[in-house]
């Protein structure tokens, strides 16, 4: 077993099975520090649910899970987020009723000691953290270009927007891993285009480890460089992005025979 | 007029109670998802630990900081082991728990102070303000500013605060706040704390205005702050601010005239069926549209 400190997430015949279904079966999974790894798969070939069970949602029937070399098979989702593991969500989950940058002032909170009275009462301290806060969110929404929609609710945001909201919100958790289901979903190509710049630029200027599921295949194409295929659970195909897509199976599997 | 505007004036202290109450039950809604139906019961023992404290030491401001010390302890205990591994069980077996906490603490309360009433006359407070030909009781005046203080307390801290901000988290989407590491469990608590707090101040308020107490002084009053929390809205803060302050006017406005006097309960639940009919989420609530 290499316990090699450049891999950033390891699976091992990672497995989780729904009554008679083997939703995910006996995948394993290697990506280093610093990739963009691609998880591709036709729909229902278990993709979120592999999300899922890397980020504490459901516990593996079998398997297990290392992040930075560590064990987290099992932990609870809080955990798993803080310890280095973020995600977005293939169907939007942004919390609607707050402005774009309370999403990401939710998200750089965690783990950060708070004090009921202190903020009841409004201390100088209270005050001071969320000044604090509240010019951290607003930097790592400069990155996304959504600064000028600070004040946006989430649910008033154009689509492309709150997909990109939903990463910046992710980012603030300060990730080494992170895990994008599906970010170009219902985009239009020229906003699948600027996704592409935004996720190349985060991973340059944050170093961190991304992994991302995806059906667009020019995104995937484009800025991937190892891929994974799931077909009804199990590993249909691994590697770089090039070698993958022109395997015969996995051309079968998307476009049938 | 006078009648009219003194009606007013002891409506809106009365409805500042029952909104203080109805926060409560709308907090707990909006964040655990669930109808704490021991909420009242939870006034009622504030009320007895004031009493206790009031044997003790006679002053009403040490009885009121060890009600509230007392109750913030009992509703986060509640949670902790009545509700908190029923944790995603279906809503009716956490409801039915909530309906065997209340009746617990009720019980619990006859065994330990009898059935006859308490008189903590001490919290009393005597005299009126008059105003031109106005005359207002003190107590009506401390209701009133105590409640419009309570309010802005807890709506900065929910807008402004790293905790209230965490609770519309929760609120809106359990799942993702987890993600974001958010401990919702903690939230959860500390939401019950502070509903369990606000349940101790109106404990005082009532038992300021008439001082019996026995062990269902909470059960009227819960009954009545639901009310108001589901007119204004179930799960909205300002919801049931409204509601409750609504709902206190209407009932002060119908006890000072002589014939709507007796129905005055009538009215007050008839207002909140009318209501429901023309908005079916209450006042503030948001209308949840069902996808097809």
């Amino acid at each position: 077993m290499s316990n090699n400190h450049d891999i950033v997430l390891k699976t091992e015949h990672l497995s989780i099975q729904f009554g008679g279904l083997r939703a995910v079966d006996d995948v394993n999974l290697e990506i280093k520090k610093g990739e963009l790894y691609g998880l591709i798969g036709p729909n229902g070939a278990g993709k979120t649910t592999f999300f899922n069970l890397l980020t504490g949602v459901y516990k593996p029937t079998s398997g297990r899970i290392f992040h930075n070399g560590k064990n987290i098979t099992g932990r609870s989702p809080i955990e798993i987020n803080r310890g280095g593991i973020a995600r977005t969500f293939q169907n939007i989950r942004l919390f609607k009723n707050l402005t774009a940058i309370e999403n990401v002032m939710v998200g750089l909170a965690n783990g950060i000691p708070c004090n009921v009275a202190e903020s009841i009462f409004r201390l100088p301290r209270h005050k001071k953290s969320e000044k604090e806060f509240y010019e951290r969110a607003l930097a790592l929404l400069k990155v996304f270009q959504l600064d000028e929609y600070k004040d946006y609710l989430a649910a008033n945001l154009p689509y492309g927007k709150q997909r990109k909201l939903e990463i910046a919100r992710a980012m603030a958790t300060n990730p080494t891993l992170l895990l994008l289901d599906e970010p170009a979903a219902g985009m239009n190509p020229s906003e699948t285009q600027e996704l592409m710049d935004d996720i190349a630029f985060v991973r340059r200027e944050f170093g961190i480890t991304i992994l991302l599921i995806e059906h667009d295949m020019r995104l995937v194409s484009g800025i991937c460089e190892k891929l994974t295929v799931l077909n009804f659970g199990t590993e249909l195909a691994k590697g770089d992005t090039a070698e993958v897509l022109a395997d015969p199976a996995v051309i079968k599997a998307y476009l049938g025979d | 007029m006078i009648n009219f505007l003194t009606a007013l004036i002891n409506g809106l202290s009365s409805g500042g109670t029952y909104a203080i109450i109805a926060i409560g039950y709308t907090m707990v809604y909006g964040i655990a998802k669930m109808l704490n139906f021991a909420h009242g019961d939870i006034i009622m023992v504030g009320g007895y630990a004031m009493f206790s404290t009031l044997m003790l030491t006679g002053h009403p401001i040490p009885a009121l900081a060890v009600a509230i010390v007392f109750c913030v302890i009992l509703g986060v205990c509640v949670e902790r082991f009545a509700y908190r591994p029923l944790r995603g069980a279906s809503p009716l077996a956490v409801l039915i728990t909530a309906i065997g906490v209340s009746m617990l603490l009720q019980s619990l309360a006859q065994v330990v102070f009898g059935t006859a009433p308490k008189m903590p006359t001490q919290l009393q407070i005597a005299g009126a303000v008059n105003i031109g030909a106005l005359s207002i009781n003190k107590s009506t005046i401390l209701t009133l500013s105590v409640t419009v203080v309570l309010m802005v307390v807890l709506t900065l801290f929910v807008k402004r605060s790293k905790i209230g901000r965490a609770m519309v988290a929760v609120s809106e989407d359990r799942g993702a706040a987890q993600l974001m590491g958010i401990n919702t469990n903690a939230i959860i608590a500390i939401t019950f704390g502070i509903g369990s707090a606000l349940a101790a101040v109106a404990a005082y308020l009532m038992l300021m205005k008439a001082p019996s107490l026995t062990s269902t002084l909470g059960a009227m009053p819960g009954i009545k702050a639901f009310t108001a929390a589901v007119i204004g809205g179930i799960g909205s803060i300002p919801g049931a601010m409204l509601g409750g302050i609504l709902l206190g006017v209407i009932e002060c406005l119908a006890l000072s005239v002589p014939i709507l006097a007796p129905f005055t309960e009538a009215i007050e639940f008839a207002v909140l069926i009318v209501i429901l009919l023309v908005k079916p989420a209450g006042l503030l609530g948001k209308a949840r549209r069902e996808k097809v």
